[in-house]
């Protein structure tokens, strides 16, 4: 018995290192994980609250912070569910049949991914501009897309356009048509297929899709910068107003405002442990399809 | 042979019209309009604006700074991957989630963090000034920036390459006789490698593109901290489509070339595995 547990401990040994080097590693990469990460983020709420905890409210309340919110939760309240729409209708088309150029496909949906934030934002500006291609013609009928809402709403589809779709596509990919074939030839309509049989299959997948996308949305810069024009008041982000008000030199405001986007970004941390420890898997950043600003 | 095989799920027309309608919408048309916008001008003046002194120092600027921010995290990241995977220490859960903070907190929110923190009287910088070492608004700033957003891409792609590696190899190894050392160097590095060239690139292409949280660490001076991205930017401002597009042309050419790296990098990987 002793022996047998000696050569165990033995066999461990030979595949880990001394316990002077784990050590080792273990605080080189925390000393640099809190170097890189947790000290920006503590920063941000030392920032924030450093002239106390009334300022922090009265910088929130100000009407210039409020209506950056209210269009922050806007566009995202628009982009979120139309790019839901396209990811799934984009994962069943891809995932349950077989046709000619799929690969070409899932590349060009990959597209916005690779494509830097301020080009993302240019685009639209060439575009839809006073000098573009469809900015004459809009503005003449009233159509205000650059420095207006609906550019930035655009901007904000471009830039979260793959999330769902990327996050949908493998999981569909590798559950396969068995399910739904047996559902349809048990008499199921193609709509009652999808809900009854599909959605329950897909739903942690979704939702994890959807809240990244969310994230994305909610925290684009260079993109929404680029189309905004910075009205205080009508076309500024929360991000957007981080900025202004930053440069102004207001910085504890800045921060204030900052500090919630902070929080938003700890709350998808927190949902997405929670939906990879229901869901078993670590995702590749590819599968993430984190390359964007 | 007939474009798509025939199954008995509904919906296909419908699911793929839309996806090919709005692909073109969003994403195909515009991104056309930029090359459109680039070719109306004649192939000297693009010539000339691509290569414009200005430019070029933007381009090895941020060339140079994501290279090194990239290197950093390659070694970095790979210590973190490997100390995720192999070994448990108190709190590893939560440290494994934080990770992840770069892709969840907007750029502009990390961007004015990591200027307070360098900045002289910052957390850090207060200690690093009387040193003479200066990182906001230097190039060492827009590195230590990009080393923050590139740093989850190194380790989500080790951590599951490590995840998959056979213990039986190294005990393999192990038994032959080989030091701990020698199987790191000799087994265990050369099957993550092409996992550690894959985050390198991810956070290579990331970087280079990357605007939000350099734009507040770097200062914006012409020459010397401007990097691409920010250079488009004030091309725009001054209304300057044409040259802003064409610099964005050759920005975009770059980061596809980056991609078709991965790429290749991959089907090697795969290949050389099978």
């Amino acid at each position: 018995m002793k022996h047998t547990e000696n050569i165990r401990c033995r066999a461990a040994a030979a595949t880990t290192e001394s316990r002077w080097v784990r050590w080792l590693l273990i605080g080189v990469s925390l000393t640099f994980l809190g170097l890189f990460l947790a000290m920006p983020l503590a920063a941000v709420f030392a920032q924030a609250l450093s002239r106390g905890w009334a300022m922090y409210v009265r910088s929130l309340g100000d009407s210039d912070a409020l209506s950056a919110i209210r269009l922050t939760l806007l566009v995202a309240l628009i982009a979120v569910p139309v790019n839901t729409v396209f990811g799934v209708a984009a994962a069943w088309a891809i995932a349950k049949f077989q046709f000619f150029g799929k690969s070409v496909l899932i590349t060009l949906i990959d597209l916005p991914y690779s494509v830097s934030p301020v080009i993302s934002g240019m685009v639209l500006v060439l575009l839809f501009g006073r000098q573009g291609w469809l900015g004459p013609w809009l503005e003449a009928r009233g159509i205000h897309v650059v420095f207006a809402v609906s550019g930035i709403v655009l901007a904000t589809l471009f830039v979260t356009f793959p999330f769902v779709a990327r996050e949908l596509i493998p999981l569909m990919q590798a559950q396969g048509t068995e399910e739904e074939e047996a559902a349809r030839l048990l008499g199921a309509s193609g709509w009652q297929t999808f809900r009854r049989v599909t959605l329950p299959n897909i739903k942690w997948g979704l939702l994890y899709g959807v809240i990244l996308c969310n994230a994305r949305a909610m925290g684009e810069f260079g993109a929404v910068s680029v189309v905004s024009g910075h009205i205080r008041g009508e076309t500024n982000t929360m991000p957007l107003h981080v900025e202004v008000l930053y440069n102004e030199y207001n910085t504890t405001a800045a921060f204030a405002v900052a500090s919630l986007l902070a929080l938003l970004a700890l709350v998808t941390l927190v949902l997405k442990s929670v939906l990879q420890w229901k869901t078993g898997e670590q995702l590749t950043p590819e599968e993430q399809g984190y390359t964007g600003d | 042979m007939t474009l798509k095989q025939h199954s008995i799920l509904p919906g296909f027309g419908l699911t793929m019209g839309f996806t090919l309608f709005y692909l073109s919408l969003i994403v195909l048309i515009p991104l056309a309009g930029l090359l459109l916008k680039s070719a109306t001008i004649s192939w000297d003046q693009f010539y000339a604006a691509v290569t414009d002194p200005q430019v070029v120092a933007s381009y090895k600027i941020t060339f140079g700074a994501s290279l090194v921010a990239a290197s950093v995290n390659a070694v970095f990241g790979l210590a973190v991957a490997w100390v995720l995977v192999r070994y448990s220490f108190p709190g590893k859960n939560i440290v494994d989630a934080m990770v992840d903070l770069p892709f969840a907190m907007p750029t502009a929110v990390s961007g004015i963090a990591l200027t307070a923190i360098y900045a002289p009287n910052g957390w850090i910088g207060r200690w690093l000034d009387p040193l003479g070492i200066e990182v906001a608004y230097t190039q060492l700033g827009i590195m230590v920036a990009l080393t923050f957003i590139g740093l989850p891409f190194v380790v989500r792609t080790l951590q599951p390459a490590l995840e998959d590696m056979d213990v039986e190899i190294e005990e393999a190894a192990a038994s032959l006789g080989a030091t701990r050392l020698q199987t790191f160097v000799r087994v265990i590095f050369p099957a993550i490698m092409p996992a550690l060239l894959t985050g390198f690139a991810l956070a290579f292409a990331r970087a280079l593109g990357e605007y939000g949280s350099v734009v507040f660490i770097s200062g914006n001076l012409p020459m010397k901290t401007q990097i691409v991205p920010l250079l488009i930017m004030t091309k725009l401002e001054q209304y300057n489509y044409a040259e802003a597009a064409a610099i964005a042309v050759v920005a975009l050419g770059a980061s596809f070339a980056v991609l078709l790296f991965i790429n290749i990098v991959q089907w090697w990987s795969r290949r050389y595995a099978a």
